[in-house]
């Protein structure tokens, strides 16, 4: 058992290493940070002693094993654009996208269950094949045109729900939390549908295959010679069966869901990690890059 | 044998059909047969002759689109063929018990032997509490002959070998007390020496409750040992019924002859093995006339004809001309 965890670790530690390589060397060709931060009016002689200062005329290999020998100590750097440490934006950005998953985690599973269910016990129905079609519809559309619509009936024409941003938060030592506000759970509604859109149809299809496959078994069959009622059994016995796969499939894209809240926050400007992200991609901000793409790899690994 | 109460079964004219694209293929037809109580019926037949799907008709849990397009179920004297699912669950389990093939996969991996009894227990006896289903359960578990039931009630079905698993198979079928036992190939994924057991356990719990049997399987051995009477099945037909004595010995129908002459014979060394030539009709080109006279070495003109009725033998009855009016 030890010897598994410790292989495991291992494993986990050589793909860590790969992608904060790989992140590493890309950005080298995203581009010169000192282009960026320096104005127009910067002497030649200022723009060498900040390249000096952040240690860009190093040997590219160099830079690697400093941020490589720095990170594992958990020291990310400062931002190039607003000299604040990295860490400490990204954790101050981590409970945003972290809400957002959660509720989009929560309302998939909510909504994909039961339909899956439905469409599998009521096969052949006008409902349920128009909700098998609706769900090719939504595993196909990209997130952001499913946001964008959004954003057109629900805050442009209804004006019902706000567009973008996160609403009041309220703090809670270092967790800030929407939960807490009206505005703040307004303001997760639209996001949290437009990244929950495909989870609820992969959900619901896979429920529905699961429970067809189970409800051809031995045991189902035999259940309604003992007579058992049908909803006693789709409820009791098929689903408890078919929920095996679902749990593994939902906790697997809680990672997935982190790296597509990318699209979500920057079409809702929601404040989170992934807007740092797109935000440090225009400023050529390297840390800030290598830190996010570093943590999501984290996420994905563990 | 013959008393004059109303049997507990009794199946007349049973057609059942699969509508499909192609036209619709008659699974079963014109099948009769009667099951008194306390009597263990065995049915045989080649596989896809129609046993299984007597079975299944009779409980109920025809496959889609299989639909019974003819004929009556009656049990104790009430039609059950054309009751509301609602109502057909309640008489399953709790009036007609089923077993299934396979024990392996008859029960829920997920709940305990004791949380499935109980569930069928108290589903079909209203009132009965908790407390009152388990040790109900656990009555039921000893009675199929499992040793230690105040533990093994608690037990997954995993942690159960595959003649114990059987056993409470049985169990379950027997929960609310039914009065027909649908046994749909009991023993097939059994060993033989388990086989025997499980068949045993069978003959002895419908003597004593009283139970009436329907024995689906293509052993003649265990039907040689459980059954009373045994009917015979080919192409969705049935084409011999009788004493299992006199059929198992002398055969009337050469269909059943034929079956009988390719069970080899421990210890006799045969060059050989008997078989019946030429295999069972598709449900789709079922020929004119009997279905096996393309197979029969007695058939005649008549029999490629015309299709016979169960007919009265000696000891039982036929569908065979041989017995009424010759084959010319």
């Amino acid at each position: 058992m030890l010897v598994v965890i410790i292989k495991k670790l291992l494993n986990a530690a050589l793909v860590m290493l790969a992608v904060s390589f790989l992140a590493f060397l890309i950005f080298q060709l995203a581009g010169d940070p000192v282009d960026m931060m320096s104005s127009e009016q910067s002497t030649q002689a200022d723009r060498d002693l900040l390249r000096e200062r952040l240690g860009l005329n190093d040997n590219f290999l160099v830079q690697y094993a400093r941020f490589v020998a720095n990170a594992v100590q958990g020291n990310f750097g400062i931002s190039y654009r607003n000299g604040q440490e990295v860490l400490g934006l990204i954790a101050d950005r981590f409970p945003a996208t972290m809400e957002l998953v959660l509720v989009a985690t929560v309302l998939s599973l909510l909504i994909g269950l039961p339909l899956g269910i439905l469409t599998a016990i009521k096969r052949g129905t006008w409902y349920s094949e128009i909700l098998q079609f609706g769900s090719i519809i939504g595993v196909s559309l990209p997130s952001f045109v499913v946001g964008i619509l959004l954003i057109l009936v629900f805050s442009v024409t209804l004006g019902l729900l706000p567009a973008f941003g996160r609403g009041d938060v309220v703090d809670l030592g270092w967790w800030s939390t929407g939960f807490l506000t009206q505005s703040g759970l307004m303001a997760l509604i639209l996001p949290s549908i437009s990244l929950s859109l495909y989870q609820v149809t992969l959900i619901m299809r896979l429920v529905r295959a699961e429970m067809l496959e189970v409800m051809r078994s031995d045991y189902v069959k035999f259940a309604r010679a003992r007579g058992i009622p049908r909803y006693r059994i789709y409820f009791r016995h098929a689903l408890r069966n078919c929920l095996m796969p679902v749990v593994t499939l939902t906790a697997m894209n809680v990672g997935t869901l982190i790296a597509f809240a990318l699209i979500t926050e920057t079409v809702f400007q929601w404040p989170g990690m992934g807007m740092l992200f797109i935000q440090a991609v225009t400023f050529i901000d390297i840390p800030v890059m290598a830190a996010y793409l570093c943590i999501v790899a984290l996420i994905f690994v563990s | 044998m013959l008393d004059t109460a109303s049997p507990c079964l009794e199946v007349r004219n049973l057609v059942v059909e699969f509508p499909g694209r192609h036209g619709t293929l008659t699974a079963l037809n014109d099948v009769s047969l009667a099951i008194r109580s306390g009597e263990i019926l065995g049915v045989v037949g080649e596989s896809g002759a129609g046993k299984s799907m007597t079975g299944a008709a009779i409980l109920g849990l025809l496959e889609r689109p299989g639909q019974i397009a003819g004929g009556e179920i009656l049990l104790s004297g009430r039609r059950i063929d054309a009751l509301s699912d609602r109502e057909m669950e309640k008489v399953r389990g709790r009036e007609i018990g089923a077993i299934f093939q396979d024990p392996l996969t008859s029960l829920n991996p997920l709940f305990t032997v004791g949380a499935q009894l109980s569930e069928t227990i108290r589903q079909h006896i209203p009132g009965s509490s908790r407390t009152k289903a388990r040790a109900r359960a656990i009555e039921l578990l000893q009675e199929v002959g499992i040793p230690g039931p105040q533990e093994r009630i608690d037990h997954f079905p995993h942690q159960f070998s595959g003649g114990m698993r059987q056993r409470v198979v049985i169990a379950l079928a027997l929960a609310a007390r039914p009065r027909l036992i649908i046994a749909d190939e009991p023993t097939t994924a059994l060993d033989v020496s388990i086989q025997a057991q499980i068949s045993g356990l069978l003959r002895k719990l419908s003597k004593e409750h009283d139970t009436a049997v329907m024995l689906v399987t293509h052993d003649m051995g265990v039907i040689a040992e459980t059954a009373d009477r045994v009917a015979v099945m080919y192409a969705g037909r049935l084409i011999e019924i009788g004493p299992v004595d006199e059929v198992l010995k002398s055969p009337a129908h050469p269909y059943t002859r034929g079956l009988m002459a390719s069970i080899p014979a421990l210890g006799a060394r045969v060059e050989r093995l008997h078989q019946i030539d030429g295999s069972m009709p598709r449900l789709n080109a079922i020929p004119q006339g009997c279905a096996f006279n393309p197979r029969c070495k007695q058939a005649g003109p008549r029999c490629r004809r015309e299709r016979p009725d169960l007919m009265p033998t000696r000891t039982g009855e036929a569908a065979c001309w041989l017995y009424e009016g010759g084959v010319e």
